[in-house]
């Protein structure tokens, strides 16, 4: 399989990125496609490991040699067969997945640091899937009778509703907001993901039985009770959404804002709606907490606005370039990584910790923070110092609050239907993913806390294999946790 | 403690396999040709009978031999002169028969034997004449044997008046014989298994019993006195791999004495149950046929069973020759110049019956003629001699008898599958084309062929069957459990390259009955394979003795041919593709009807409804032949939602025991048409029970869909695909019947050469009747509910997606697929562990590993240690002592880098522990130690089938060496070495040609049998003295026993390996389906050992997937006290399990030679060392739990272990491990473990003896010696240990050439000169047996008749089979012709011999050989370096030279130089006449000279060349 010696004759390559004066004139994705020959050379060097640990590494369990493999051998059909077999949306993860299986493959072992391309393969196979026509709607065979609720359309609750509706349950997906997609949705700015992939995914679950029901806040505006009645099931893939606060003086300065306020307003505007008010950053001086992919795409989003200056402040230390001793490969990289957003402007500061915010009239003007110094300890993480005397204040008309997420928000469901938490809120379940509540089950950040879109997915067909599993007695349904 | 002997508890439940033990020998006879009896003869036939003593074995006992006997004519005078005083009154000679009878020793029992006799002599018109006591004296005889002894009678019989002529009475001798034994079978006696009767004849008389040669004389006073006289004496010294007592499996039998093996007994055992319901004969009337059966008796010895097999032939009115080319026919199939004639005979025979195969020389004698034939292989040394004064000595030695040069008349040599024969009557050997000629045309069997046999392409063509579209495909594909990995790693690469696909790093997979997925029921058998006691074949190299040419149709009556009988279709493949299948379903033709059976059941009804439907399956086979079909299909063909298929092997086994229980076997073809074989372990399977030939439809059907899926390449088509898929099937057949040494399908069919692991013994006993199921396990219910799954998945229900096949997983790791032990969390937890020394992380890696709660992978795993006394941890022996225990595997350098390679070194040495040079020699510079102390010398140097940079200096520099017989990967196969990882410095190292790739031969040349195995300890031994000798075994049922062979044999220290052990590169059919795993193997070979008392003479290693403290507690207490690590070893210094080994890509720098590959090598010695240490650190722990102080306190204490019934996997809850965990009741006499040394009897070697000491001076001060020895065939590897001393002294380099000249007159033992280093000069005044010169790495070797001999050097003998074996350089001349195998694997000698045997120069990889006189068949084959030249004086060189690897070419100026050079020295050292003559007509006789040149060495050359004439760079 694969080219046996394909990774000792070619080098990792991405692909290009639109140049950062083009792109950030529009709302357009960062990166251009692949060519078809390049993709061909990428995937021969994976090495068809005995041990693939990126297929370990993948929280989908993807068969990422198999589908390398198709594609250094021109077999594109069979690669979506493949890929579509673990990963119900491709389209998604391999446009938003920071791609663990790239940090466990072994040619990311330190004497390598060159993994394959993985994530490029996935999302080439499945775009070249759509353009094709061979991604179809796959209905049940024959239906089962038995209706089932998914609240929440994000990643975790799409998933969950595709897998039930294909063996035969009738599925409705509620949705608090106005559109399908969660924070595939509004969390997700276009030039990351652009907005019709999602409906594409839309069409084809309608085609497959999939129900669709917006502007449904269930617990708020929908009472829980009509769910229990009209439902043999229900799965809770509400998310966590509730946003970390920044605790300093001045927070309640006009012009602070969680980074949850501001992406989906400039989403909304790219959908064709008007937003009233908008939080806007043209000509504005904005600075970003929290150094991770909610800041980054603040940063894009804010420069696309056409702000004045930018500058994302991190309180943990630059990571190192390469891999440290304690974090070998195959484990997560914590290496200083730079996403497209970086490049198209603004500073990153690190070991930087915000002291207070600083208006005028009620309006943000200044952010006044101050260094730290990160002292190891003999055992357990290091611990921050502030450095004396490194106060300093930047210009800060706006300030984005991206420092993550703690837990589902506060639902009258939970305590209406008598759900357990775990300490750290989140919603508990069992083995099968369902709550302590019969028939109610449980996928995504809101059992598991933040996380990544392929543990959303990974969630949500876990608990349609639990929920089919309980409805039936057995299922078909394959799942990877 | 040797004073009790050992018996047999049938009580104690133990992993021994209670059979009857395999053979290996020695054998011979000696006859005067003109029939002149003496006493003389019967004196000399006790005379070889000694000097074959070291061919032969004792146990615990030293004087408790295996047996030993000798066969003669019926000394009539000796028996005349005593009549009176046992009171018979004698006919004349030739009117009476004499019984030597062994009968129960209580008296009433005796009795009820005797007066059965009495009665049927009487019954059967005979005279009963008296009973004489057998005169025996057993003081001399150990206890075990004598607590076996029988009573030993003659028994004498008179011929009645109306009994005509000796024919008609040994016939109903024959009938009394049978009738009492099968009487006394049937009889309530309890010491009737004492009851035997030796011979009975009025030619013939045997004594024979449990004796070391030594006591036959002693034992049996007849034998001394002068009055006993026989024109013949057949011989017999037994080794035996079987262990326990038994005084009727010693040989001769009543026609002949064996030595070697039936490797196809069981299947031949099979046929005969089959065939004897058709026997009629106009010899025996009807109801004398009935009385005489079963012809074949259960339980006896492979070699009393062919006796038996033969005697009837006999008996029913065929030659003793004839039978004997019945039962052993030569190769034919593939013969080049083999006559028409013989050809159809042989061809004709094999419609009758299967070849019974084996490595086997059997002697063979009525009293009227004597004889000897050896197998198609040669695979047994026979030798002979004729004198002038009509005197025939034939033995597996020469040199058995003194007999005086002058005297002798001719030496020659048994060839294989020919046949040697004296005629006594006529006076006169009858020449082996006379004799088969006589026989080959007594019936026009080339007509009655061309009448009634016909061939598969002569049947008309038939409708064609319709390819199925996709979705059909995938279907059926579910429905029979294909996954993805089947099509992709199995399959594809199997119709694209002809080949089955290679894998490496063995097996960490859960065997059949372990693993939670749904399992074919071909996973739950695993293959078996030839080890010690006979070799494997080499299929690759040795192909002209294969065949897989079989014939479909009804048998006639073996014992009355006609030319009806070979009315068969004849196939040249058992795998036939759909159109060739369709042929036989719509056969109309010669009266051949086809019925096709439907194997499908419901499969919602069960297990109940599969036993149903399979008791429904054969009875509609019994119906189909009482209608008169000749061929029955069974077929699975048609499954719907409802219906499944019957697993096909099920199918196949059942419905073919059942017709052999019935008697109907042979009256029907058997065809499986069956969607569920795909691979090559299947098709041996289906093959080996009982399938005459298969149609895997759904596998082609499958290639169809992958060409149309483009899977496989362009170039593809259906046509190419089935075709290189069929001949990659064959090929693998052909394999697994060669790891057991079979070599044709024929005899293959039926033989069931499998164990069953994880079947319950009622479901094996109904369908798998004889095979070995030794832990139990699931049954027919657990069988047809994984049937269930897999149809299940074909129709499901509720589909989450579109149909597709599972992963599988079992060849790389996928997370919803088969179990690994190494996956990603456990291969980084290790090495996280060693690399930042956290013991810690290591106990989640060995948590991870132990834990199989959820998930099985070993067997090991559903054990539990019962509570012990648990000690506080410090008493416990320290970790330092338990690491000395501990060894790496053998992997060789070359397989790895040498910087992986090292890096296992240099922490095993540091530990006191041993790493493995594993087979690919080691360079010098590593015996230097470093300045820091480290030392890279592997402690263990192995010696393996290529004798890869095996010289005397390696050996020297070993504490242990290491001869694998086997390795876990793929037991019964050679290591192979991918021509991409022979780099120059490999190649160096190895001695052989860049860039070629190297194949070890499956057996090693020296070691066909158990004797040769003695020998081969005793050659390393006598190399280096001061290492222990080691034996490296892989487990499957009867390795015990083997392993008791082994310590009989000398070894210090056997290994049992399981079967998963990693490799470089494997076949992965052998990787998965070969050998059992060492819990299994470990147990029966603790216990037998045990048993035996042998277990405190031999140290007992244990490796296989070893990967924590608790695998090694587990292996200690069923019976190790050294343990190895090999996967574990690599991963611990960076292997990640990537498994390309043989692709030369490891990523890591570790199975690679690429330099920029190896840069990736990051492992350290403290990384393995680490590991030892935390694994022993973990042994620590469950010791001191279980309360054990050390190792050796803990061995064997097998009852701490228990099943753990916290496991409730459904199918591993019927597993019973109790005869795992039983304990032996010799366990309490004394220590389980190795606390004496083996007496390798160096003292009274010759080098001991004479040689060492007169070569001080040239030792110590490198001064010129000089002197003559005389010599024996008892003085074995002369001249080895004189090397050991030199190079222990001056390293590779030796003396300077010929500084030791020393002369030796008389024939020589085994091993002549082997492993003789530079400096020494050894000339042989006389013959020698095998072996000559194996190793020899620098010295000379000479051999030569005698002065005074009268006949033609040059049309004679000189020496024996397998010279120069393994040879690295040097030079050696042989005036005379030689045997078998010349050359083998010589890697630098320069030699010169007048004439070989088959399969000269074989595996040559570099030296120089001129063969001035005739050669064999298969000339060069596998070689790969060096050049031949050879004499082609008869013009027909050419058919005779495997041309796959060499180009035959003219002499150019450098070879006439050489050739001449070489000529003048044999001259000079031979005093050769043929190089005179050749030297002084050169320019005519150059012209008959042809120069064999490997391509690749010619190639390599060339490089050189050119290297060396580039102009040196400016530096």
């Amino acid at each position: 399989m694969g080219k046996p010696t394909g990774f000792m004759e070619a080098g990792r390559e991405l692909p290009h990125k639109r140049p950062v004066a083009e792109r950030i004139k529009d709302w357009k994705e960062y990166y251009l496609p692949m060519h078809p020959d390049h993709l061909k050379t990428q995937a021969a060097r994976c090495m068809d490991c005995g041990v693939p640990f990126c297929h370990q590494g993948c929280p989908l369990g993807n068969i990422i040699p198999d589908w390398n493999d198709l594609v250094y051998r021109d077999r594109w059909k069979e690669a979506i067969e493949r890929l579509h077999a673990t990963n119900n949306f491709p389209e998604f993860t391999g446009r938003l997945c920071p791609a663990p299986c790239e940090n466990s493959c072994v040619l990311g072992l330190d004497v390598y640091s060159q993994p394959v391309t993985i994530k490029q393969m996935e999302v080439s196979i499945i775009d070249r899937a759509w353009n094709e026509g061979w991604v179809k709607p796959q209905p049940a065979h024959k239906k089962s009778g038995k209706k089932v609720a998914v609240v929440g359309s994000g990643p975790a609750g799409l998933a969950c509703a595709q897998q039930l509706a294909r063996v035969g349950h009738a599925v409705t997906v509620f949705e608090r907001a106005d559109r399908i997609g969660g924070l595939l949705r509004y969390g997700i700015p276009e030039f990351k993901m652009e907005k019709r992939h999602i409906n594409r995914r839309m069409e084809q679950m309608q085609a497959e039985g999939v129900e669709f029901v917006t502007n449904a806040n269930i617990g708020v505006t929908v009472p829980i009770e009509d769910l229990r009645k009209n439902f043999d099931a229900i799965v809770l893939c509400g998310g966590a959404t509730q946003a970390r606060n920044l605790d300093v003086p001045g927070r309640e300065f006009k012009g602070t804002y969680y980074a949850m306020e501001y992406l989906p307003q400039s989403n909304k505007v790219q959908e064709g709606d008007k937003v009233e008010n908008q939080i806007h950053a043209k000509d504005k001086h904005v600075v970003i907490l929290g150094g991770g992919d909610t800041g980054a795409d603040c940063i894009s989003t804010a420069i696309r606005q056409g702000c004045k200056s930018l500058v994302s402040l991190e309180l943990l230390p630059q990571p190192p370039e390469n891999r440290p001793a304690d974090n070998p490969w195959p484990q997560w990289a914590r290496i200083f990584r730079t996403a497209p957003a970086h490049d198209e402007g603004g500073d990153r500061l690190f070991s930087v910790m915000t002291k207070k915010l600083i208006g005028e009239n009620g309006v943000l003007k200044k952010l006044q923070a101050v260094k730290l110094d990160w002292i190891p300890q003999p055992a357990g993480p290091p611990k921050m110092q502030e450095i004396p005397g490194s106060e300093f204040e930047i210009p800060a008309d706006l300030v984005f609050l991206a420092m993550g997420f703690l837990g589902p928000e506060k639902n009258p469901l939970f305590e209406k239907l008598g759900i357990e938490l775990d300490p750290r809120s989140n919603v508990k379940a069992d083995a099968n993913k369902m709550t302590n509540v019969p028939g109610v089950f449980v996928a995504g950040d809101m059992t598991r806390g933040q996380s990544l879109i392929v543990w959303a997915i990974a969630e949500g067909r876990k608990a349609a294999q639990g929920v089919d599993k309980w409805l039936m007695g057995e299922t078909s349904l394959e799942a990877s946790l | 403690m040797a004073d009790q002997p050992i018996q047999i508890n049938p009580n104690e439940n133990l992993m021994t396999p209670f059979d009857a033990g395999k053979d290996s020998c020695g054998v011979g006879f000696v006859a005067n040709m003109k029939n002149k009896k003496s006493h003389e003869i019967v004196e000399q036939g006790i005379e070889i009978l000694y000097n074959l003593s070291h061919r032969g074995a004792c146990g615990c006992e030293t004087n408790t031999g295996d047996g030993a006997g000798i066969l003669l004519q019926i000394p009539d005078k000796f028996f005349r002169k005593n009549a009176k005083s046992f009171n018979v009154n004698l006919p004349a000679e030739g009117e009476y028969g004499v019984g030597a009878v062994f009968l129960p020793k209580d008296h009433e029992q005796m009795k009820t034997c005797e007066d059965l006799f009495t009665k049927v002599i009487q019954e059967e018109g005979q005279t009963f004449l008296g009973w004489r006591i057998t005169p025996t004296e057993n003081v001399e005889v150990g206890p075990t044997a004598r607590a076996s002894e029988p009573v030993m009678k003659h028994l004498f019989i008179g011929q009645s008046k109306d009994t005509k002529g000796q024919n008609a009475f040994e016939r109903k001798l024959f009938l009394i014989r049978k009738r009492v034994e099968n009487a006394v079978a049937a009889s309530n006696l309890i010491e009737k298994s004492l009851f035997y009767v030796a011979s009975l004849s009025c030619r013939t008389i045997v004594y024979k019993g449990m004796l070391t040669p030594g006591q036959v004389n002693s034992y049996f006073r007849d034998l001394r006195d002068k009055d006993t006289e026989s024109a013949l004496a057949l011989v017999h010294s037994r080794f035996s791999t079987n262990t326990f007592p038994s005084w009727d499996l010693a040989h001769p039998f009543r026609y002949i004495a064996h030595n070697g093996e039936i490797n196809t007994l069981r299947g031949n055992i099979n046929w005969m149950h089959a065939r004897q319901a058709l026997f009629e004969t106009e010899h025996f009337t009807k109801e004398e046929m009935k009385r005489l059966l079963p012809i074949v008796r259960e339980g006896q010895s492979d070699s009393a069973t062919f006796d038996n097999a033969l005697e009837i032939l006999v008996m029913c009115g065929r030659s003793l020759p004839h039978a004997m080319m019945m039962l052993i026919p030569e190769a034919w199939t593939g013969h080049a110049t083999m006559p028409q004639y013989k050809k159809d005979f042989y061809h004709y025979h094999s419609c009758l019956m299967e070849p019974w195969d084996g490595p086997a020389s059997i002697a063979f004698t009525d009293g009227r003629i004597i004889g000897a034939v050896l197998d198609r292989n040669g695979l047994r040394p026979s030798r002979y001699y004729v004198t002038h004064d009509d005197l025939v000595v034939m033995a597996s030695e020469v040199g058995v008898l003194d007999i005086e040069p002058q005297r002798i008349l001719k030496k020659g040599r048994l060839e294989p599958g020919k046949m040697f024969l004296i005629d006594l009557v006529q006076g006169r050997i009858v020449d082996d084309v006379e004799a088969k000629e006589a026989i080959a045309k007594e019936h026009p069997y080339g007509e009655w062929l061309k009448d009634n046999l016909t061939s598969l392409d002569k049947l008309p063509e038939a409708p064609h069957v319709p390819e199925p579209d996709h979705e059909t495909v995938l279907k059926r594909q579910k429905a029979y459990g294909y996954t993805h990995e089947d099509l992709r790693i199995l399959m594809a690469p199997m119709a694209t390259n002809g080949e089955e696909a290679i894998g490496s790093m063995g097996d960490d997979t859960p065997i059949g009955i372990l693993s939670n997925l749904n399992q074919p029921l071909f996973n739950y058998f695993k293959q078996l394979f030839a080890q010690v006691t006979n070799p494997p074949l080499d299929a690759i190299r040795e192909e002209l003795v294969t065949s897989v040419n079989t014939t479909v149709g009804p048998e006639g009556n073996l014992l009355k041919p006609t030319s009806e009988s070979c009315r068969q279709i004849e196939l040249k493949s058992p795998v036939l593709d759909n159109d060739e299948l369709a042929k036989f379903t719509h056969i109309s033709y010669k009266g051949f009807k086809a019925i096709t059976i439907p194997i499908l059941y419901p499969v919602a009804e069960g297990g109940a409804g599969l036993a149903k439907s399979m008791e429904e399956v054969c009875s509609k086979a019994s119906q189909a032949i009482a209608d008169g079909y000749q061929i029955i299909i069974l077929s699975d063909r048609g499954l719907n939602h409802d219906l499944g298929p019957i697993p096909s092997l099920l199918a196949t086994a059942g419905v073919h025991h059942h017709l052999i229980r019935k008697g109907e076997r042979t009256k029907v073809g058997l065809l499986v048409e069956s969607g569920e074989p795909r691979e090559v372990h299947h098709f041996g399977l289906l093959l080996g029970y009982g399938a005459n030939a298969i149609n895997p439809y759904l596998a082609f059907e499958s290639l169809d869909d992958m060409i149309r899926r483009k899977v496989l390449p362009a170039d593809i088509d259906h046509k190419t695909a089935v075709k290189k898929y069929i001949k990659a099937a064959n090929k693998g057949i052909v394999k697994i019947m060669s790891k057991m040494g079979i070599s044709t399908i024929q005899s293959y069919r039926g033989a069931q050469i499998f164990e069953a692991v994880g079947l319950n013994r009622e479901f094996v006993d109904k369908y798998f009747s004889w095979t070995a199921t030794r832990i139990q396990g699931i049954g027919i219910q657990e069988v047809a509910l994984e049937t269930e799954r897999r149809h299940r998945g074909a129709f499901p229900e509720r589909p989450s997606r579109e149909l597709d096949l599972d992963w599988g997983g079992r060849y790389q790791w996928r997370r919803d697929g088969e179990k690994h032990l190494f996956n990603p969390d456990t291969v980084h937890k290790l090495q996280t562990a060693v690399r930042t020394s956290n013991y810690k992380i290591f106990k989640e890696y060995s948590k991870d590993v132990n834990n199989q709660s959820e998930r099985l992978a070993t067997i090991r795993g559903l054990f539990k240690f019962k509570k012990g006394n648990p000690i506080p941890l410090e008493q416990v022996e320290p970790v330092s002592e338990i690491v000395k225990r501990f060894a790496t595997g053998a992997m060789s350098y070359g397989s790895i880098s040498k910087e992986a390679h090292q890096n296992l070194a240099i922490a095993m040495n540091r530990l006191g522990g041993k790493s493995n040079t594993g087979e690919g020699g080691e360079d010098d510079d590593r015996y230097i130690p470093e300045p820091n102390g480290d030392s890279r010398n592997s402690a263990i140097k192995q010696v393996a089938s290529g004798r890869f940079g095996v010289t005397s200096h390696y050996m020297v520099n070993a504490k242990e060496l290491q001869i694998k017989m086997a390795q876990g990967a793929k037991p019964g196969e050679g290591g192979q070495l991918p021509a991409k990882k022979v780099y120059p410095w490999i190649a160096q190292t190895r001695f052989a040609t860049p860039f070629v790739g190297l194949i070890s031969p499956p057996p090693h040349h020296d070691i066909y049998s158990i004797e040769d195995l003695a020998q081969l300890i005793h050659d390393l031994k006598n190399a280096n003295k001061y290492a222990r000798i080691s034996v490296k075994l892989v487990s499957e049922v009867g390795v015990g026993t083997v392993a008791a062979g082994v310590c009989k044999a000398h070894a210090d220290h056997v290994l049992i390996s399981g079967h998963d052990g990693g490799t470089g590169a494997s076949p992965l059919t052998s990787i998965k389906h070969a050998g059992i795993p060492w819990e299994m193997g470990l147990a029966e070979t603790h216990q037998i050992l045990v048993k035996n008392r042998l277990r405190d003479r031999i140290v007992v290693q244990a490796d296989g997937q070893m990967k924590t403290g608790r695998d090694v507690a587990i292996a200690c207490l069923l019976g190790a006290e050294e343990f190895g690590f090999a996967t574990a070893a690599l991963v611990a210094e960076g292997c990640i399990m990537m498994r390309v080994c043989h692709l030369d890509t490891c990523p890591v720098g570790i199975a690679t030679q690429n330099p920029e590959l190896r840069k990736k090598f990051t492992g350290k010695p403290e990384h393995v060392l680490n590991f030892m240490t935390y694994i022993a650190e973990e042994m620590r722990e469950i010791m001191a739990e279980l309360g054990f102080k050390t190792i050796l306190e803990m061995v064997g204490h097998s009852e701490l272990l228990e099943m753990n019934e916290a496991h409730t996997h459904w199918k591993a809850k019927g597993l019973d491990f109790s005869a795992i965990f039983a304990k032996p009741e010799e366990s309490k006499l004394g220590p389980v473990y190795c606390v004496q040394k083996q007496d390798h009897g160096l003292d009274k070697a010759l080098d001991n003896e004479v040689i060492i000491e007169r070569c001080m001076p040239a030792i110590n001060d490198k001064k010129p010696v000089k002197f003559e020895v005389p010599i024996r065939n008892i003085n074995r590897t002369v001249g080895t240990m004189l090397g050991a001393e030199i190079s222990r002294k001056y390293g590779v380099k030796g003396l300077p050439d010929d500084t030791i000249q020393i002369t030796f007159k008389g024939s020589a033992g085994q091993s002549f000169g082997a492993f003789v280093p530079k400096g020494v000069t050894l000339r042989l005044e006389g013959d020698a047996n095998d072996y000559v010169g194996k190793g020899l790495c620098g010295g000379k070797i000479a051999v030569y008749p005698s002065t005074d001999i009268t006949f033609v050097p040059e049309e004679n003998i000189i020496a024996g089979n397998v010279l120069l074996y393994g040879a690295t350089s040097g030079e050696a001349y042989f005036r005379g012709k030689v045997g078998e195998r010349f050359g083998v694997r010589n890697s630098g000698v320069y030699a010169v011999v007048e004439g070989v045997g088959d399969h000269g120069c074989e595996y040559m990889t570099g030296g120089r050989v001129i063969v001035i006189g005739e050669t064999g068949r298969n000339f060069a084959a596998g070689m790969s370096g060096g050049i031949a030249y050879v004499w082609n004086k008869t013009g027909d060189f050419e058919i005779r030279c495997n041309k796959e690897m060499v180009a035959l070419e003219g002499l150019e100026d450098e070879d006439v130089k050489l050739i001449q050079d070489m000529l003048r020295k044999h001259q000079d050292y031979t005093g050769s006449t043929v190089a005179a003559q050749f030297l002084k007509n050169w320019e005519t006789m150059a012209k008959q000279l042809i120069k064999v040149m490997p391509v690749e060495y010619k190639k390599a050359l060339q490089a050189q060349k050119e290297a060396a004439a580039q102009p040196a760079s400016v530096a």
